[in-house]
């Protein structure tokens, strides 16, 4: 294969004015090949955008996840953002067959009969944060107030967290995502008390175990107590923010198209539309690949765009606009291949009883500042709001 | 229609049993198991997008 040496084109970092996803991805999707770029620090990376290339991309046994190889896209620190691949039991940065006895041993968690049987609980966890609204007048930023809160207390309630420690918990992952109204330092030294909770969290379960997924885990012995903190800590990564970010985006998603309000199609509509985790699914080649008629050598990062792929005008029609009425589930919002979140029934859930709940008993909410007003993360490696002022 | 799943590709995401809850389900371990070897008319729908849907392509369906 003989080619042209590429272009170089920007990394497309969100900016502040640029909607989200950047109009810029239809051009790369255009493009023969795949796209080369250049991140903020200086390294070379392909950028994938094509639904059909992602989803190549994220099931090819030659690309990994792991981020020690040398070339790995180090997006995160171009953001501002440590990198975390260091910790024992961080699994989404291992490949095949070393991932799987992590990935093995939560399936059981994360089934949908098990996720079914925790509804009750996430309609009181969404119930009490809406008595809480409405008690405390007739405005709340629902990204403070409400969403960041819910995956935050169902996380804890899942892993176990008693009770009595879960407002420490939520205050903690609450200073972690908040990127403008945290400090650096804040935002460390709020990652060190969490690890040390988690460390002890272990510990208790380990001396009195209990039934929730820490003892069982514990109990299956396929993972190590110190790799157990690191897992408890991806699971709360994982699953806090993003989810609360599609809340937050679904509402305000849901406020502009009001004819969607109460239709539960909106959920996956809304996971395809928003696509939050666009930067989330690095690779780098370990063996030479062609992708798209691209060769890619060994050692070349890749970053597939979830963002692009979800808005691929081949695989979904007039992929702008919000229609859950589309068939959209074959988007790649939770990623595809053996990495796909492993808690997107989980979310989908919370997703669905969070707007049910809102709209049934806030059925006046109104945004409280024009929509194009809304402060958006730019400078998360997560897309989503930093607040959501609401009235009612 | 006749369909085969794999338990050892496996990840448990569980889009097989959203989307065709009366073809599949999970087992104790959270994998995949098939409550229809062979789904009728009504199922062929399900089915198929489940297979599509599964992200380690686990689900092989066969037309003979």
């Amino acid at each position: 294969m003989t080619q042209a040496e590429p272009q170089v084109v920007d990394f497309p970092l969100r900016k502040p004015g640029v909607a989200f996803p950047p109009p810029g991805y239809a051009g790369y999707r255009e493009q023969q090949g795949l796209v080369l770029s250049c991140l903020p620090n200086g390294d070379r990376v392909w950028l994938v955008t094509r639904h059909e290339d992602v989803r190549a991309v994220l099931t090819d046994p030659r690309i990994s996840s792991n981020p020690e190889h040398p070339g790995f896209p180090n997006v995160g620190e171009s953001l501002g953002v440590p990198k975390q691949d260091q910790i024992p039991g961080w699994f989404v940065g291992l490949d095949s067959p070393e991932h799987d006895r992590f990935r093995k041993a939560l399936i059981p968690e994360f089934t949908v009969r098990r996720v079914r049987a925790m509804r009750p609980a996430i309609e009181r966890t969404v119930d009490e944060r809406l008595d809480a609204m409405l008690a405390a007048g007739d405005c709340a930023d629902l990204v403070a107030d409400f969403a960041l809160p819910i995956p935050s207390l169902v996380i804890s309630s899942l892993l176990g967290v008693p009770p009595a420690d879960r407002d420490f918990f939520e205050s903690r992952t609450r200073t972690l995502v908040a990127i403008r109204a945290s400090t650096d330092q804040q935002r460390e030294s709020a990652a060190k008390d969490l690890l040390r909770y988690i460390n002890r969290l272990v510990a208790i379960k380990q001396k009195w175990p209990a039934d929730d997924l820490v003892s069982r885990l514990l109990a299956t012995g396929a993972i190590a107590p110190h790799e157990l903190s690191g897992v408890l800590m991806l699971l709360l990564i994982a699953g806090h923010e993003t989810t609360a970010n599609n809340i937050a985006l679904g509402v305000v998603t849901l406020l502009t198209n009001p004819e969607w309000i109460g239709d539960d199609r909106a959920v996956e509509e809304t996971l395809r539309f928003h696509s939050v985790a666009d930067l989330v699914s690095l690779r780098v080649a370990v063996e030479d690949v062609e992708i798209s008629g691209q060769l890619v050598r060994a050692g070349e990062g890749i970053v597939p765009l979830v963002a692009a792929a979800n808005h691929d005008e081949n695989s979904f029609e007039c992929p702008h606009r919000f229609d859950p009425s589309r068939s959209a589930r074959h988007h790649v919002a939770f990623g595809y291949g053996v990495h796909q979140c492993l808690g997107q029934n989980l979310v989908r859930v919370e997703m669905e009883i969070a707007y049910r709940k809102l709209f049934e008993r806030i059925p006046a909410l109104e945004l409280a500042v024009p929509a194009e007003g809304l402060s958006f993360k730019h400078d998360g490696v997560v897309h989503g709001l930093h607040a959501l002022p609401v009235r009612w | 229609m006749r369909i085969t799943a794999d338990t050892g590709r496996c990840v448990g995401a569980g889009q097989c049993v959203l989307n065709a809850p009366r073809a599949f389900d999970q087992d104790d371990d959270g994998l995949v198991t098939l409550l229809l070897a062979e789904p009728g008319a009504d199922e062929e729908a399900g089915v198929r997008l489940a297979a599509g849907l599964c992200p380690s392509r686990a689900i092989t369906v066969h037309e003979d």
